[in-house]
């Protein structure tokens, strides 16, 4: 079965998370994502080659398990862009691919010698999409960033908290992650405006602009009503304003660091959490309408917590969706991997295999097409893994003319 | 006028609180976006914040935000001939994105298969909290019991696990959701410019948590271990140090990567001396070890007690010199030295910040029926051919009723 993007072809510069997430997309429908990376820094392009966690007691840039994770279904190939040759096979690629993408720093790839208007010069129409933390313009231009760094400026580190506390923020890179969407989005409607125009086109994407996107409302609230930054400690983001609900929160349950999530939606929430726990204090007239409730949420939070904190939390969560009141175990990894039947059913977590590491499960996607669904088998590429296949299959050399470039420091 | 990457595409959306971000990253990319609310409006409008805080169908901030550059017709799609439109308006798209749909609304002729027989390059998209037709798709869920359940509450926290673990703001599972949902949507596009066959595409929010909690996930998948959450930093199966730190002037920053190599200790030393701070600073003539050190093999930590020393005194330097620095200026002095620090800024702050100003990101959207334009969160990207940009403020309850009734007659 083709993949919704069997068409396409990538000439991906791509790394981490920020940059791979997005190909690793376009992969995973069929598109060819050919990874470049540098034969002299031996993989160092990519930190995350050598990264944790690893499969057994192997270690080195084929072993690095968010590496695999972020890079299935790619090709790669190796290719020293300091020699002529190198420059000349990479023009050859790029003239017979529809997108390059990349995240590196800004500035990288000019001085490469693959800025956009020298790709442009070799393809017409090309699509390139840059990501990196500040973007290609702008004071902040030459800042360095990485995903916490990202969510502490666009305003997401803040808005992650409890009250009296400082920002909790995100435990993960959100915005690697997010940028990754974002630049795949980018990728996409770009492809999309060259098939109705036939323009190729650059596009600066900046992850802290998306992600200060991602806070809408309150940067409104602020703009339009002149709100006053809020101190970081009265920031109480288990709590629900957009839309207000009570109770709203994450309260212990039986078990260490065990927990459960509950979401009171409306008065029937409220009336039928109250019927599920068999409360008194659930009929108090105080808590039966939201504004009562919003003004009692201390108190609530309270009385829920001494509910739930004797009950397992699968088991409470259970007796809540029973009187359909939104509610959900927080899971720990094993719990969501290995025993919710929802991620199994879907097939969320397929086997690749890696030449070196064998089978591994990785992060599938979480859409389905009925008629081009996509496909994860292939782990991520080893070091020029597909010269053969790139430079001979694809460019046409020949296989001395590889083991010579081989030899050269070409490849 | 500069067209958009998505002139000409038809959208219709019908959706809840899990597709509305999906529908205005497409409207803001020039796509042709009906909204289609119940007569009596989205929910969303009674959804504060609210302009001058007063609440009112057409004053919630949050309605504004995510509905921009879209149009907007009411249906009471209890009622047949309503229904009618709605079939007409999907009959002439190219793109459904629905989430939330009333019940009974697909046994009565809107399941994808039904839509799709009437309109064969019509791409259908489904957004859901667990997934068409999964075991959990009865559930009743919200953005916070999507993300407990499906790992980010998990990773986020405080060191004290006594305190419970955290939903971060801004309702970010449905925006996941919806980012799957452009991404997903743009692919069947490009696969219909090539074929001509639409498709349905079933977007699984719970899903979409799951596989957006990097080593929360991963750590597991490939070595079975799990990561514990940690205050302002990443949950980690090895508790590491923290980097969150509170400023002079009382805001926090993130004092990111320590110092690694010489150059790296070279500029620490340059920014103490050049505040004064050199003296004050008890392990200064650690630093300047530092300066000297040529081999800085992080991997030899363990055996090599005066790396870990200076190594030590690096992170303790930026520390210190955070606590002692307005979190801006240790933002930008920091940066500006190569080290890859941050400022944590509220939410309101980037549109006031000169980097996010030179780069256009804050925008003014006119709002006519109040005489008044405001400033919005602009551009996530910027093309250079097919501009992002907002064409519209959200739609006034029903205000493109009479136009877009009159295209279907017409």
């Amino acid at each position: 079965m083709p993949g919704a993007l069997s068409h396409l072809r990538i000439c991906d510069f791509t790394g981490q998370l920020a940059g791979a997430g997005a190909t690793r997309f376009l992969a995973a429908l069929g598109a060819q994502v050919i990874r470049i990376e540098d034969p002299v820094a031996q993989g160092r392009w990519d930190i995350l080659r050598g990264m944790p966690p690893f499969v057994d007691e192997r270690r080195g840039v084929e072993f690095g398990g968010p590496f695999n994770n972020h890079n299935v279904e790619k090709l790669g190939v190796t290719l020293n862009l300091r020699t002529e040759r190198g420059r000349e096979l990479l023009r050859a690629l790029v003239a017979i691919s529809d997108v390059v993408a990349e995240n590196f720093s800004a500035g990288v790839m000019e001085r490469l010698g693959f800025g956009y208007e020298a790709l442009r010069a070799i393809r017409g129409d090309i699509v390139y999409v840059s990501n990196c933390g500040f973007g290609h313009e702008g004071p902040y231009r030459d800042f360095k960033t990485w995903g916490p760094i990202v969510q502490a400026v666009s305003g997401l580190t803040f808005s992650s908290g409890l009250p009296g506390q400082p920002p909790a923020g995100w435990g993960y890179s959100y915005m690697d992650h997010t940028g990754g969407y974002y630049m795949a989005i980018a990728i996409l409607m770009a492809l999309r405006h060259r098939n109705r125009t036939g323009e190729g086109q650059w596009v600066d994407l900046s992850c802290t602009d998306a992600g200060a996107s991602l806070s809408g409302p309150a940067l409104l609230d602020a703009a339009v009503n002149g709100r006053a930054t809020p101190d970081a400690g009265a920031v109480h983001s288990n709590r629900s304003r957009q839309p207000p609900m009570a109770p709203h929160g994450v309260y212990p349950s039986r078990g260490e660091d065990d927990w459960v999530a509950i979401a009171c939606r409306d008065d029937r929430d409220w009336a039928a959490l109250g019927e599920a726990a068999g409360a008194d204090w659930a009929r108090d007239a105080r808590f039966a309408a939201l504004d009562g409730r919003l003004a009692a949420e201390d108190e609530l939070d309270a009385l829920v917590a001494g509910w739930t904190r004797t009950r397992d939390k699968f088991a409470a969560a259970a007796a809540l969706q029973a009187a359909g009141v939104p509610a959900a175990a927080v899971q720990r990894p094993q719990e969501r991997i290995d025993r919710d039947p929802n991620t199994a059913a879907w097939g969320l977590w397929p086997t690749v295999t890696h030449r070196e590491m064998g089978e591994v499960r990785v992060d599938g996607l979480p859409v389905h097409f009925s008629e081009t669904d996509w496909r994860m088998e292939r782990g991520g590429p080893c070091l020029g893994e597909h010269n053969e296949e790139v430079f001979g299959g694809l460019l046409g050399l020949n296989a001395d003319e590889i083991a010579a470039l081989r030899a050269e420091g070409v490849l | 006028m500069t067209e958009g990457a998505l002139e000409g595409l038809r959208v219709v959306e019908l959706c809840d609180e899990l597709g509305m971000l999906a529908g205005k990253l497409l409207a803001d990319m020039g796509a042709d976006v009906v909204k289609v609310e119940p007569p009596e409006g989205d929910p969303v409008r009674a959804w504060p914040p609210f302009l001058d805080d007063e609440p009112g169908a057409e004053r919630s901030l949050a309605f504004w935000h995510y509905n921009t550059s879209k149009a907007g017709v009411t249906l009471d799609l209890a009622r047949e001939g309503d229904r009618g439109r709605l079939r007409a308006l999907i009959a002439r798209a190219d793109l459904y994105l629905e989430s939330g749909a009333p019940p009974g609304l697909a046994a009565a002729g809107f399941d994808a298969e039904t839509l799709r027989a009437a309109n064969a390059g019509l791409i259908v998209v489904t957004i859901s909290p667990f997934g068409r037709n999964m075991p959990r798709a009865g559930e009743a869920a919200t953005d916070l019991t999507i993300l407990a359940a499906g790992g980010p509450v998990w990773n986020c926290g405080y060191d004290d696990h006594a305190l419970p673990p955290v939903r971060g703001g801004g309702n970010q599972g449905y925006h996941t959701a919806s980012h799957f949902a452009v991404m997903a949507a743009l692919a069947a596009l490009l696969y219909r410019d090539e074929t001509g066959r639409g498709q349905h595409v079933d977007v699984n929010a719970h899903a979409a948590a799951n596989v957006t909690t990097e080593a929360g996930t991963y750590s597991w998948l490939v070595a079975r271990q799990t990561v514990e959450r940690q205050t302002g930093r990443h949950a980690a199966v090895n508790p590491s140090m923290p980097t969150q730190v509170r400023c002079a002037d009382g805001r926090h920053a993130n004092t990111g990567v320590p110092p690694r190599g010489p150059a790296a200790f070279a500029a620490l030393c340059e920014w103490l001396e050049t505040l004064g701070l050199a003296d004050e600073f008890a392990e200064t003539p650690l630093l300047e070890e530092g300066t000297r050190r040529e081999r800085f093999d992080l991997a030899a930590l363990a055996g090599d007690e005066e790396l870990r020393a200076i190594f030590g005194a690096g992170r303790a330097a930026m520390n210190f010199l955070a606590s002692r620095l307005n979190a801006y200026d240790f933002f930008t002095g920091g940066q500006r030295r190569g080290f890859q620090v941050g400022i944590v800024n509220a939410p309101g702050e980037a549109l006031a910040d000169p980097h996010f100003i030179a780069r256009g990101f804050p925008v003014e959207v006119g709002h006519p029926e109040l005489g008044r334009s405001f400033t919005y969160a602009g551009a996530p990207y910027r093309f250079q051919r097919s501009p992002w940009r907002i064409r519209r403020h959200a739609p006034l309850l029903g205000e493109d009723n009479e136009r877009v009734f009159a295209e279907l007659e017409g």
